[in-house]
């Protein structure tokens, strides 16, 4: 095989004479010190990278432009049709893992007997919900993994009412782009309206069989299969349909909309 | 080494790396630095290794949130690039020229003199089987970072690739030792560059004209 990549002339192995001594220290004191120190000049390059990502700044514009980008990457991605894996009972951890923006002591536990789902925007009925008029509404169970944007699992088992059963059933516009969420913990969500339809996004009221427990969102929570889990607010009071893009709490602080997995 | 003609060719102009070649590599070593840097601020937030974190000043990012934005940027680019450059080589013939083939023996022996760090050698064609095993390597790691990065970003709608990864921690754990790889990679590929400073010029410049062959001298 004739190639016209290599060189004519190949390099002279004098070449290295010239550098010998250096090659020699070189190699001992990467014997001596191990790999990982090497990796003290990657970080090095990798500083003249970093940027302060302030909001007005280009690199900031260019990477929230990139999110956008991604979020409908990842709306081209999701299937409506596949089904997000499900485990047996015995996977299922008790009790699941609390994490929010605050501690789990700083929960403020929700009076469900006057608690009220409030429905706004593009729907036909917008009467408010009780906790047993909830109840009342088909149930679905699921085994699924929960994913931390932080990199943790575990597996949970979820109850309650398909979202797309409840928004049909408030006569909601299927074709609206978003649902938004508020909560009594000041933490605005929202998602798109392809996972909001998905059979594995509940509005859950139940984990492990049993009513949610406060620090997981007594009365009411989203328990989506399909999305990270800060895409799943807690302690929800009003979900409103819409076209106007609504954001979200950690939204808003840079992390990715859509965050579809 | 044998389908190199030495002599008795004319001149091309071609160089050692065409200017497809050089734009990719940069392009490359750009879009690996932030997908490491990114990768680490990410992997902080929530550790593998009990104890092994990365300290900030080697993270880009200065919060996960800023970490994620800048490795979910990046990696198109790389993809994209990483894409361009396969199909150029395997399209123009060079990642088979360049990178095969390699004897099991040289395998052995280059994977020995490696794991002992004896990467200077007098004899270069010898250094140049050291090269060879160590691109097919970080090519390698490059792929599989790519194909580990899909089953952790999206480990449902890609629930098969996952589940054959060992699941999204599997996933995760695997993107983490293909890292490992690639920055190992790129240690000894920096400081044989630095050492030996031509071949830095070359992947700037073009390196040496190439002579095409001979009519005839096909060995």
């Amino acid at each position: 095989m004739i190639s016209s990549f290599r060189p004519a002339k190949r390099p002279d192995p004098a070449i290295l004479d010239a550098h010998r001594g250096v090659i020699r220290a070189l190699e001992r004191r990467l014997v001596r010190r191990g790999l990982l120190r090497g990796g003290l000049s990657l970080g090095a390059l990798s500083l003249l990278t970093g940027c302060d990502l302030s909001d007005d700044s280009a690199v900031g514009r260019a990477l929230r432009a990139m999110s956008s980008f991604n979020d409908g990457a990842q709306a081209a991605l999701f299937d409506p049709n596949r089904l997000a894996p499900e485990y047996p009972a015995s996977m299922v951890l008790k009790p699941p893992i609390f994490n929010a923006y605050y501690n789990v002591e700083d929960v403020k536990p929700l009076d469900g007997d006057r608690w009220r789902l409030e429905v706004a925007g593009l729907v036909t009925d917008k009467r408010a919900w009780t906790r047993q008029q909830i109840a009342a509404l088909p149930e679905r169970a699921m085994i699924i993994r929960h994913i931390c944007v932080e990199g943790w699992d575990y597996v949970g088992q979820w109850s309650g009412v398909p979202l797309r059963a409840f928004l049909e059933r408030v006569g909601a516009d299927l074709r609206a782009k978003y649902v938004a969420f508020r909560t009594a913990d000041d933490y605005p969500s929202s998602i798109d309206m392809a996972t909001a339809l998905h059979p594995q996004t509940l509005l859950a009221t139940k984990y492990a069989g049993q009513t949610l427990a406060d620090p997981f969102g007594y009365p009411l929570r989203l328990r989506t299969s399909t999305k990270l889990g800060f895409k799943n607010p807690k302690w929800i009071t009003a979900i409103e349909i819409t076209n106007v893009y609504p954001g979200g709490y950690w939204e808003s602080r840079g992390f990715n909309w859509q965050s579809g997995i | 080494m044998s389908t190199i003609v030495v002599d008795g060719g004319f001149a091309t102009g071609r160089r050692l790396h065409p200017w497809p070649v050089r734009i990719m590599h940069w392009t490359n070593a750009v879009a690996m630095i932030v997908m490491i840097g990114s990768g680490w601020g990410i992997y902080d937030d929530s550790v593998i290794f009990h104890g092994l974190h990365f300290p900030p000043s080697l993270r880009i990012g200065s919060w996960a949130a800023e970490s994620l934005l800048w490795h979910f940027a990046a990696m198109w680019l790389l993809a994209l690039n990483g894409l361009a450059y396969l199909t150029y080589g395997v399209a123009t013939g060079r990642l088979r020229e360049r990178l095969l083939p390699i004897r099991f023996a040289d395998i052995v022996a280059t994977v020995r003199d490696t794991l002992r760090l004896k990467i200077a050698h007098d004899d270069l064609t010898v250094y140049n089987a050291v090269q060879k095993v160590l691109y097919i390597v970080a090519i390698l790691a490059g792929v599989s970072q790519i194909v580990s990065g899909l089953a952790v970003w999206k480990p449902v709608q890609f629930s098969g690739l996952t589940a054959l990864l060992g699941g999204f921690q599997g996933a995760r754990l695997i993107h983490f030792l293909g890292m490992a790889v690639i920055v190992g990679f790129l240690i000894v590929h920096v400081a044989l560059s630095l050492l030996v400073p031509r071949t830095l010029w070359a992947m700037l410049a073009g390196g040496p004209r190439l002579r095409a062959p001979r009519a005839g001298r096909r060995p």
